[in-house]
């Protein structure tokens, strides 16, 4: 559905995206990961028609962005950072004013705008003007807006930015269940909501795509991944090893497998090891890999990096 | 087309209801309306000259316009920008140009009503004389021409800023250049140092000599053409900057 090939948006001297290129199909979540200011936000505003590219393409659903903006932007909700609206509107006015932008009209604008409001529990404060509403509900009003037109692809800039923990999990929810026929691209810099809602991820820094995977994929590039954690009365790290590199934690231990694709193995080998050495057991667990390390290892300067 | 016009009509609802429901058209209303009741009536002593024209009250449009149009006119854009709300309005399915003419037609729109609720004016040279209402008529379309003019540069300082201030000074300005233009002071005074062409090329671009004639009730096209031109110019600005991001 989308399609970007090698885009590069220059700001002055400053390259702000430096040659992304990425796909997206219909049943996929892409989380979008990375610093502030590591273009994540211009990636997504040449996405939806509003910059042009200094160079490269993007398509939507077939559709040239630049050649044929009407059309691509007509498959687009597109939920801007920030989550603008026009304050002096009520929320019911401002989704039939989008819904009419849309070209939905009688019948057609009443169900979109019923259905918008349903989704993003906006029953309650339906006639209150915008500028009267929290942040929480200001936010899903702009993401209403978004989903009005039922469009195939979905571009979210920060949705769950200041919701409460509670919203968070239900807009997460959400871009879960639209996930599965639509193509979705959302930004975050929560690196929870990736596993919560992706299917698959890219890490962008300074315009670059560093990383790109399935979440699962991700948390494997990290250093602990497929490490054993064992927190055992009796363990003692000479013992440990034998199996492995060790780590002593504050009271547990870390051992890290030589080899990192049989990491079942050496659960089974600590747990044997255990066993015969008469240590009392209490933890004992494979680690995934964490993607804080991941992100952080990545994406930070290469002088902190060198440390 | 039809969806064009749809566009268009969408955006322009919205702005014109966006007007009525802040206070800020009513404010602008009222005095516009002291306003220019005020300076017909004392400062340009429309009872003591003596004729049934409304010649007093057409005479002070262009100043009257020159502070108030590009009051009204300057959020059109700049809070968009300030808002967020501009990213909004062009990722919809619609062109720059539908966004543009359908904000700056709410708001011709809603000039034009403030003008025509100056009709007591009208009512009353025709109460106390017999006015040519053609004249009149004339003067009035002259006059929404004007205040069309002023408001597609604003709309053009508008687009430049998300700044109010900033879009209502450059405004203020440009159209301050366009009334002294052929102010016979500033020809005068140009007349010096600068080649008769120059000073007629100047001279051109005065809104009040085009505006003079609508107020004798000639409609010529020429002036027509000028107001337009400056409106189709101003618009075109708008688009060029707003889409050069």
């Amino acid at each position: 559905m989308i399609r970007i090939d090698n885009l590069v948006k220059t700001f002055a001297a400053k390259r702000a995206v430096d040659g992304v290129s990425f796909a997206v199909e219909r049943g996929e979540v892409l989380g979008f990961l990375g610093p502030n200011g590591a273009g994540k936000s211009t990636t997504m505003r040449m996405i939806t028609g509003f910059i042009p590219p200094s160079s490269g393409r993007v398509s939507v659903g077939g559709h040239d962005v630049a050649e044929a903006p009407l059309r691509a932007k007509r498959l687009i909700g597109y939920l801007p950072e920030a989550a603008p609206s026009y304050p002096d509107m009520t929320v019911h006015g401002f989704l039939s004013f989008a819904a009419e932008l849309r070209g939905l009209d009688g019948h057609a604008r009443k169900n979109a705008v019923h259905r918008a409001v349903e989704r993003c529990f906006l029953s309650s404060v339906l006639h209150q003007s915008i500028d009267t509403l929290s942040k929480g509900y200001k936010h899903r009003t702009c993401l209403a807006q978004a989903l009005i037109h039922d469009p195939e692809v979905l571009i979210l800039d920060e949705p769950t930015d200041g919701l409460d923990p509670n919203q968070k999990h239900e807009v997460r929810n959400l871009i879960r269940e639209l996930g599965r026929t639509k193509a979705v691209v959302f930004s975050t810099h929560i690196l929870e909501e990736v596993d919560a809602a992706c299917t698959r991820a890219i890490i962008i820094d300074r315009g670059r795509i560093v990383a790109n995977g399935t979440p699962a994929e991700l948390k494997a590039m990290s250093a602990t991944a497929g490490a054993v954690m064992l927190h055992a009365q009796g363990a003692s790290a000479e013992k440990l090893a034998a199996l492995g590199k060790v780590e002593a934690l504050d009271r547990a231990f870390r051992v890290y497998p030589r080899d990192k694709g049989a990491a079942g193995d050496l659960a089974r080998a600590v747990a044997e090891l255990a066993g015969r050495e008469g240590w009392k057991l209490e933890m004992l667990r494979t680690e995934e890999g964490q993607l804080d390390e991941v992100f952080r290892r990545i994406t930070l300067p290469d002088t902190v990096n060198k440390k | 087309m039809n969806s064009a016009l749809h566009a268009i009509r969408t955006i322009a609802k919205r702005e014109l209801v966006s007007y009525f429901t802040s206070p800020v058209a009513y404010v602008f209303l009222v005095i516009f309306l002291l306003l220019t009741g005020f300076l017909t009536f004392t400062a340009g002593s429309f009872f003591e000259r003596g004729e049934a024209s409304l010649s007093a009250f057409f005479a002070w449009h262009p100043w009257v316009y020159l502070v108030l149009v590009p009051a009204v006119g300057m959020r059109l854009w700049a809070e968009e920008r300030r808002a967020g709300t501009l990213e909004l309005l062009l990722t919809m399915p619609i062109t720059a140009w539908q966004a543009i003419l359908g904000k700056f037609l709410a708001c011709w729109l809603f000039l034009a009503i403030a003008l025509a609720l100056t009709f007591p004016v009208a009512i009353t040279a025709n109460v106390l004389g017999e006015p040519d209402n053609g004249a009149i008529f004339a003067g009035y379309l002259g006059s929404l021409f004007l205040a069309g003019a002023y408001l597609a540069i604003t709309c053009m300082t508008s687009a430049m800023t998300r700044n109010q201030v900033i879009a209502f000074i450059l405004s203020v300005v440009i159209c301050l250049f366009l009334i002294l233009a052929g102010f016979s002071p500033v020809t005068d005074l140009m007349v010096r140092w600068a080649s008769p062409a120059l000073v007629d090329t100047v001279a051109a671009f005065s809104v009040v000599a085009h505006f003079e004639g609508f107020q004798k009730g000639v409609i010529d096209t020429r002036d027509l053409i000028f107001f337009l031109s400056v409106i189709g110019f101003s618009l075109f600005a708008t688009g060029v900057v707003l889409r050069s991001r």
